[in-house]
């Protein structure tokens, strides 16, 4: 993931020198743009958030950042709105260097943020929200006035808003436009908004573009985060992909098209590399019959999803960050309800089953796509966590009471199978590598002899061995006859391992096909949401 | 290098008490006194005097169970700051079935009125922890104000209903005498009840250590999204940690009772709960540590009378001296943020209410601001 892929950047771009691009295009003299960043870098720790972030906006125009989770541009947006400083690197706004010290200055230079969270208090008012935080007001609010001014900015964008409505009262939607119509009051001419269709149904999406359009028409400058291919084409005007802290390309969205996008954003060029071997497979083991299950935020994120993977079979599972995999793999391990919908492994219905039935009496291991949050606890010990999903069961826990030397010796065993690279079993987790920590995990999940395993995400963030390593773990369980559901987001490796290939989008399973028939044009089409010929 | 500034950052709590004793010495020496002495005689008086020790014992049972009522949640990464109320209950609770439950043999009988007792501080915890669990409702807050609500019912129980016919202050009858608890140390009041405090520390303690329980419990507070992959309940581990947390603290009221006042009083307490806090933070957590964190609290309480009769500094500056021990542990915890127990609470807290959001999520968007990652 670290090797340096210029070189397949370009290619796939198609060539655009996207930096000199200038999105006002037609315009007779060369304006500065609104908004120019040059070189920003921002690290934690070892980690490069941004890496020479540079790309210009020009006003009245929609732009948007896309990326995967952990591409970036969350860094990059809490620099803009003053919440972290960057280490180096400029910031100009109408040409002029601007230090945006907090988000104060922020709004102060025009610049205001929608977070993905509303900053709203539920109980007040619209209009005392707005008001709420504004400068030089004494004690009193002089609600009344703002009242009316903001009724009379929320009709000219078209917005519908009484102010005097508690903002509990709204629904989703309209508190987003108070968010908005927030920032308009504030006189901010940049808008940045965080993932905003995040908390959107579908029907409520299109109206906000409108929004968005009557805003650009207003000579707003909207800045938009997101990591769904077809919002960008359908609102942005000029689109940045960001990979790994760095900006992949700069491009009107004109220029391009959702599969050059998708193929920018998920990494490099595809390159086929035949690890497959021939290799029997079984009856079905995993089975999944029209499931269908709501996010954390309750919000449709499976939508009757159907597929089935037999014994001694790897089915891959592509798509764009956010599309519902994490759900998939969460209804199947057990941390999910489904909403409607079976799950049968080996004939047998599990929807009832916890979570611990079905890790050890039904032998599904799941690798979580986060390890930091759902795989580990950091704060344990190694050997604490190579328990962690059988911490009630002999020989480690007898009597309520945990056997610190079957503790120590399955870890020692463990370490030593699986070539983990560590100081010693009694560190802290957090201390080890990332591939150490997946080694412990794949250790941990592989060892019960599983009869279906869900990897989600299995390599992410990982150095090329450790990736090597992973696929190897997958196809030797493949080999034992083991039903495998291999979810990622780098189609690379997923074809490299597949045997089949689906992939999911906004919540349902497209175009399941053979790995001999994908190309990583059609997967890319797919991904994109274009239903296939 | 490293191991001395672990030991001095372990050590935290001793150098609180050193900076609370150096600053109340300054107390002592504008009140006109000797602090050596006067420190030497508050010693003395709390823990080499055989009555006086006694005295100290008396005093530390309470403490002790309150801070292990506020020890256990706390590993979940849960704050009961209940233990004031639930000992009024507890009291309550046991004090009925010491008065009108048909006598029975003696050992049985006061087994009975503990079990009572522990029940009814369980019950009165029970409340704020199925409004934590299931709808996400602040227990510090919730825990807080069921205090005031048993001071109350307690007083008004013993003013009323349960009062001694023709008593010129609010309180119960007196239990019967095979209720009395067992003396520990001949002619003092020195009860069994320390010595029942002291062993649930110390299983506290082995629980914490090598107990399928502790895990679960740090694993929640530390990693509540792992806790669900590894097949736990938070929402359970919420429940029963604030259950025997109220039991612990029920008994405290209970003993008081049994082993000490042999009557239910109108406001008896006087803040042993809360002082409770004060004993888990001393401790850093460690069940062990808080017996004699509670040891050197009730040394002082007990200390302070003696201190006045032999060099004439009044009682307050002994209040002072835990005032400032509060203040000064409250100032270590700030340098324990990162590395001890108690500073990784705030997190753990934190991590339960995310992971409390994850089923249903209703409504929650609005009310926690910019919760998502703040790496990139």
């Amino acid at each position: 993931m670290t090797d340096d892929r210029k070189g397949a950047a370009a290619g796939a771009s198609g060539g655009t020198p996207a930096r000199r691009a200038s999105p006002s295009g037609a315009a007779g003299g060369t304006p500065a743009p609104k908004l120019a960043l040059e070189g920003i870098e921002k690290s934690f720790g070892a980690l490069k958030a941004n890496d020479g972030v540079t790309f210009a906006v020009a006003a009245g125009t929609v732009h948007s950042i896309l990326g995967e989770n952990g591409a970036g541009k969350s860094t990059l947006m809490n620099i803009l709105y003053g919440l972290y400083q960057p280490d180096s690197g400029r910031i100009l706004i109408d040409g002029r260097e601007v230090r945006i010290t907090d988000p104060r200055a922020a709004l102060e230079h025009g610049i205001g943020m929608v977070h993905q969270h509303f900053m709203l208090v539920p109980t007040l008012t619209v209009v005392e929200n707005v008001v709420l935080g504004m400068k030089g007001q004494g004690l009193r609010l002089p609600v009344r006035e703002h009242a009316a001014r903001l009724a009379e900015l929320s009709a000219s964008f078209g917005f519908d808003i009484d102010p005097h409505e508690p903002v509990a009262q709204l629904p989703i939607g309209k508190q987003q436009r108070v968010e908005i119509l927030k920032l308009l009051y504030n006189n901010a001419d940049i808008l940045i908004l965080d993932e905003p269709t995040s908390v959107l149904t579908p029907t409520e999406t299109e109206p906000f573009f409108d929004v968005l359009r009557r805003l650009k028409a207003s000579g707003k400058t909207i800045l938009f985060i997101t990591h769904k291919l077809e919002e960008v084409m359908a609102i942005a005007d000029t689109v940045t992909v960001m990979q790994l802290g760095r900006v992949k390309t700069t491009v009107r969205t004109a220029d391009t098209n959702p599969v050059k996008l998708a193929r920018e954003m998920v990494g490099r060029d595809v390159i086929f590399q035949v690890r497959r071997t021939a290799h029997a497979t079984g009856d079905t083991m995993l089975e999944i019959d029209r499931v269908s299950a709501a996010s954390d935020r309750g919000l449709p994120a499976l939508d009757a999803v159907s597929l089935s993977v037999r014994a001694g079979e790897v089915f891959g599972i592509a798509g764009v960050d956010g599309n519902g995999q994490r759900e998939l793999a969460e209804v199947i391990a057990g941390l999910q309800p489904v909403t409607a919908g079976t799950i049968r492994v080996g004939g047998v219905d599990i929807n009832t089953a916890s979570v611990s039935e079905r890790a050890h009496d039904l032998g599904i291991a799941y690798v979580p796509e986060d390890r930091h949050r759902d795989g580990l606890v950091l704060s344990h010990s190694v050997a604490q966590n190579m328990m962690l999903r059988s911490y009630n069961r002999p020989p480690f826990a007898r009597y309520g009471f945990h056997d610190a030397g079957a503790i120590r010796r399955h870890a020692e065993t463990l370490v030593k199978a699986y070539d983990i690279r560590l100081q010693s079993i009694d560190q802290e987790i957090r201390y080890l590598s990332g591939g150490n920590q997946q080694k412990v995990i794949l250790a941990r999940e592989l060892e019960g002899s599983p009869r279906v395993v869900v990897a989600a995400q299995a390599t992410k963030g990982l150095d090329v061995g450790a990736i090597e390593f992973v696929q190897k773990q997958i196809l030797e369980q493949r080999d034992r006859g083991v039903a495998v559901l291999y979810i990622s987001t780098e189609l690379e490796h997923l074809m490299d391992i597949a045997d089949r290939i689906g992939v999911m989008f906004r919540g349902r399973l497209t175009g399941v096909m053979r790995i001999e028939e994908a190309t990583s044009e059609s997967l890319g089409l797919l991904m994109a949401g274009v239903e296939a010929a | 290098m490293a191991q001395v500034v672990r030991l001095l950052f372990a050590l935290k709590s001793v150098w609180a008490v050193l900076a609370a004793l150096v600053c109340g010495s300054f107390l002592i020496m504008l009140a006109g006194s000797d602090p050596i002495a006067a420190y030497t005689a508050l010693f003395h008086g709390a823990f080499v005097d055989y009555w006086g020790f006694a005295a100290t014992l008396v005093k530390t049972c309470p403490l002790l169970l309150a801070g292990l009522a506020v020890v256990l949640p706390l590993r979940a990464g849960l704050f009961n700051i209940g233990g004031e109320g639930q000992i009024y209950i507890g009291a309550l609770f046991a004090t009925i079935v010491a008065l009108y439950v048909p006598e029975l043999p003696g050992p049985i009988h006061i087994a009975l009125a503990s079990i009572a007792g522990a029940i009814g501080g369980a019950l009165w915890a029970l409340l704020p922890a199925i409004l934590k669990a299931y709808q996400r409702i602040n227990e510090i807050i919730v825990t807080l104000l069921m205090n005031f609500v048993a001071l109350h019912f307690v007083s008004f129980v013993v003013s009323g209903p349960m009062m001694e016919e023709g008593a010129p202050y609010p309180y119960s009858p007196e239990i019967p005498l095979g209720l009395f608890l067992p003396h520990i140390l001949p002619r003092t009041d020195a009860h069994l009840g320390v010595v029942i405090a002291v062993v649930f520390a110390l299983i506290l303690y082995v629980v914490f250590r090598r107990g399928v329980a502790g895990y679960t419990l740090s694993t929640v507070g530390e990693n509540p999204h792992a806790a669900r992959y590894a097949g736990m309940s938070v929402e359970r581990h919420i429940i029963v940690s604030f259950l025997v947390a109220g039991a612990f603290a029920g008994l405290a009221g209970t003993f008081e009772v049994l082993g000490h006042r042999y009557r239910l009083f109108h406001a008896f307490s006087q803040g042993y709960g809360y002082d409770g806090i004060v004993v888990a933070f001393l401790a850093n957590l460690n069940p062990l540590f808080a017996i004699v964190s509670a040891l050197f609290l009730a040394g002082l309480r007990s200390g302070a009378n003696v201190m006045q009769r032999a060099v004439g500094v009044q009682v307050t500056v002994v209040e002072a001296i835990q005032g400032l021990v509060i203040i000064f542990v409250a100032i270590s915890l700030a340098f324990r943020y990162r590395a001890g127990a108690v500073g990784q609470f705030l997190a753990r807290r934190a991590a339960v209410e995310a992971a409390l959001d994850k089923p249903g999520g209703d409504g929650a968007a609005l009310d926690k601001p910019g919760a998502g990652g703040a790496a990139p």
